[in-house]
């Protein structure tokens, strides 16, 4: 991933001078209706999330805080806490015991403001054949009987991998998804143009495009936001799961919303640069594997046989 | 200054002119293009979810058309290395209208992705400077830059020649010399560097293999040529411009070889997969003859293969070659082969089964179909309007008048059969504004 390069004030002037002409040129075509506001305007020429000074990504977050709250009826914080010092994150699951019982894919729902209808889903659960193995092409994402597990199977949930070395951000035309420094994959929802490049590179399926305008009911949504994490996204970009950013960067901090729902404690999660870690015991002392290693992807989400 | 202004002025009086079947033409894109604008105003409001696309198959008729309509670009390199390389004398004198083929084509590849992203409005972030274009790491920054180059180029030189004759000069050796030569790679290029954003990507087995550039350049210098051979017969028969034998022939001869290929590398491709039989051979057979009960591309790749084989039998017999008929029967042919092997044969596949070997069957909704007609017939008219400008200029039925300033048009139906009365009668006249 190369670095983005420090603009120079050069730059940024000329930028301006050009986003202003271009405003001119399109409020010509009246692109705005009557009821636009300046807060539409802002939002159009805002600048990458990693390009933003401290006082203007203040302001962004302030707009969105203002924006949510009104769309959803209730005070929306949208955060933006930075990466900490010295923190990798890595991701366990104990295919032993997980049921398949998808909760966690609820659970995720729940916490991450996903579009409701059109339904998305960051975590997928495969049920596969004990006969099998993990083997994807017998594997079946729409089992539905009365009681899982079910005999004969075993279940596999998937979910971003977050690798160490992504294929979707290096395809990315724009640079609006990259690797932050502990390791999280994000998105940025404003920058983001929508070409879908990075839904052909993931091998594991675990970017989703919103098709149309995500429908979110007022009632379920989550107030606490992040801005490359959960915060309501706008149509016709991508989005992914973020390891629960919102959560998982704050000091304390909280386990990802799936890995706390799971009722066997198949799900494990923490810091691979801490020795003492249950993640790098497991890592150390279990059975583990990565999902299509061949591709040299380096995934920091470990599947590992328990018992 | 003034000069550019009376030309451009010239020509908006030019194309205002024309047979009935001229403007019934003209009439008919337009309409299809209001029809196209509606359905993408419809498809703005309401957000990708109007195409048949999901997070499975998450590119689909729109990418395969612009896949296919990069090939139709690159492929005026075929008129411009025997025209300008060889300074062959019976293509020169029409290789401008491979080149503004070339400009119509790219103006459709870019229409093409601009339908398909989600937020077309954030445009500028692609542009250098002003955005964060990711040049080098993406294949589709590289893509950006090369279509655009590859368009101005085409543009700039085609544009200066018919300007130029116009004002009834000699166009300067030393002016477009350069550009054409440089214009050769860039065509090879655009080919390349689209074949290269399929290619890369590892999750895809169907497309990282490594003849795929190779397949790529060989179907488009088989399309490309079929569908300017179609144009230039019909310019040779409806208009006043003659095309020699000769250089048809050539261009015919080019794609015979073109064509066997192609069939020779996706054959390799072919038995590579089915030899060694791996859990890669699902997107083939998916294509070839269906998987688990799925199967909607495999008539379409069996009409594809065999229009495609067809054609090449066509083409390399002379007897058949040298007959309009069937000269005409083998470019279709090989235009529709072509456009479903290299389209959604291309395209689809990548993403069926899809990484975690779900298998969501995917055919266009109807918002797809119609604007990508839209997207044709505004290929088409580009390419109309350019052509009747072009036309009568390397005719020499329109340059500028004697007085310097208004223009002289000798040709005022453009398109009608070359042996009526009407053809015959066609007034030349001077008009001086």
């Amino acid at each position: 991933m190369s670095e983005i390069k420090k603009n120079t004030y050069d730059q940024h002037r000329s930028r301006r001078k050009f986003l202003k002409g271009m405003a001119a040129g399109i409020g010509l075509i009246a692109l705005p209706g009557k009821d636009a506001s300046a807060s539409m305007w802002e939002e159009f020429f805002q600048k990458h999330f990693r390009e933003l000074s401290k006082e203007e990504l203040k302001k962004v977050l302030e707009r969105l805080e203002n924006e949510y709250s009104k769309q959803f009826g209730k005070q929306v914080a949208v955060k933006a806490t930075p990466p900490i010092e010295g923190v990798r994150y890595g991701y366990a699951l104990d295919l032993s015991r997980c049921i398949g019982c998808r909760r966690c894919v609820y659970a995720c729902v729940k916490e991450n403001n996903q579009s409701r209808d059109p339904q998305i889903h960051w975590i997928r659960v495969l049920q596969l054949d004990k006969e099998k193995g993990v083997d994807l092409s017998h594997a079946e994402q729409y089992y539905n009987p009365e009681k899982v597990p079910e005999k004969g199977h075993f279940y596999m949930p998937v979910q971003c991998q977050q690798c160490e070395k992504p294929p979707c951000t290096k395809v990315c035309p724009v640079q609006a998804t990259w690797k932050e420094n502990d390791g999280i994959v994000v998105v940025d929802y404003n920058w983001c143009i929508g070409c879908r490049y990075c839904m052909a590179a993931c091998p594991y399926g675990a970017r989703h495009f919103n098709w149309g305008k995500p429908g979110l009911p007022s009632a379920e949504m989550n107030p606490t936001t992040h801005y490359l994490g959960n915060r309501p996204r706008p149509k016709g970009v991508v989005e992914k799961c973020t390891f629960c950013i919102q959560r998982t960067r704050e000091q304390p901090g909280r386990y990802p919303a799936c890995e706390e729902i799971c009722p066997v404690g198949a799900r494990k999660f923490g810091n691979l640069l801490d020795p003492e870690s249950e993640i790098r015991y497991l890592i150390e002392n279990k059975r583990v594997f990565i999902l299509k290693e061949e591709l040299n992807t380096q995934p920091k989400f470990f599947y590992f046989y328990a018992t | 200054m003034k000069n550019i202004w009376n030309f451009f002025a010239g020509t908006l009086v030019l194309i205002s002119k024309g047979s009935k079947a001229y403007f019934c033409w003209v009439f008919f894109l337009l309409g299809l293009m209001t029809i196209g604008a509606v359905a993408y105003f419809q498809q703005l409001n309401e957000g990708l979810i109007v195409t048949a696309m999901r997070d499975q198959v998450s590119w689909g008729f729109y990418i395969s058309n612009f896949t296919f309509m990069v090939g139709v670009a690159a492929a005026a390199v075929l008129l411009v290395i025997p025209a300008y390389v060889y300074e062959w004398g019976p293509i020169k004198e029409f290789a401008v209208l491979g080149e503004l083929l070339a400009v119509s084509a790219i103006v459709m590849c870019l229409l093409f992705v601009t339908v398909d992203i989600g937020r077309p409005e954030r445009f500028w972030h692609l542009i250098p400077k002003i955005g964060l274009l990711n040049f080098p790491q993406s294949l589709l920054a590289w893509d950006v830059v090369v279509l655009n180059t590859y368009l101005v180029l085409n543009l700039t030189i085609s544009v200066y020649i018919l300007y130029s004759l116009y004002y009834r000069r000699e166009p300067k050796h030393n002016f477009y010399t350069p550009l054409v030569l440089l214009s050769i790679p860039a065509a090879i290029s655009i080919h390349t560097v689209t074949a290269f954003l399929y290619n890369g990507l590892g999750a895809r087995p169907f497309w990282n293999s490594s003849i795929l550039v190779p397949r790529f350049l060989a179907s488009a210098f088989c399309s490309g040529p079929a569908f300017m051979l179609l144009i230039f017969l019909l310019v040779r028969k409806y208009t006043k411009f003659r095309i020699k034998d000769e250089a048809i022939q050539k261009v015919a001869e080019i794609m015979a070889y073109a064509m066997f290929i192609n069939l020779l590398l996706l054959g390799a491709e072919l038995f590579k997969e089915y030899y060694t039989d791996t859990v890669h051979l699902d997107s083939f057979q998916y294509l070839f003859e269906g998987l688990d009960g799925h199967s909607a591309l495999v008539p379409y790749i069996w009409t594809a293969m065999i229009f495609n084989v067809t054609a090449f039998f066509l083409f390399l017999v002379p007897a058949t070659r040298r007959n309009n008929v069937t000269l005409v029967i083998g470019c279709i042919l090989v235009f529709i082969g072509v456009y479903i092997e290299k389209g959604m044969g291309l395209v689809i596949p990548g993403f069926i089964p899809d990484t975690l070997h779900e298998i969501y069957e995917y055919s266009p909704s109807g918002t797809e179909l119609l604007l990508a007609m839209g997207i044709w017939a505004t290929g088409l008219f580009v390419y109309t309007m350019l052509l009747r400008v072009a036309i009568p200029i390397l005719n020499g039925d329109f340059h500028v008048a004697d007085d310097g300033v208004g223009s002289y048009i000798g040709d005022k139906l453009f398109f009608s059969r070359q042996d009526t009365d009407e053809a015959k009668a066609d007034n030349t006249s001077e008009s001086n504004r």
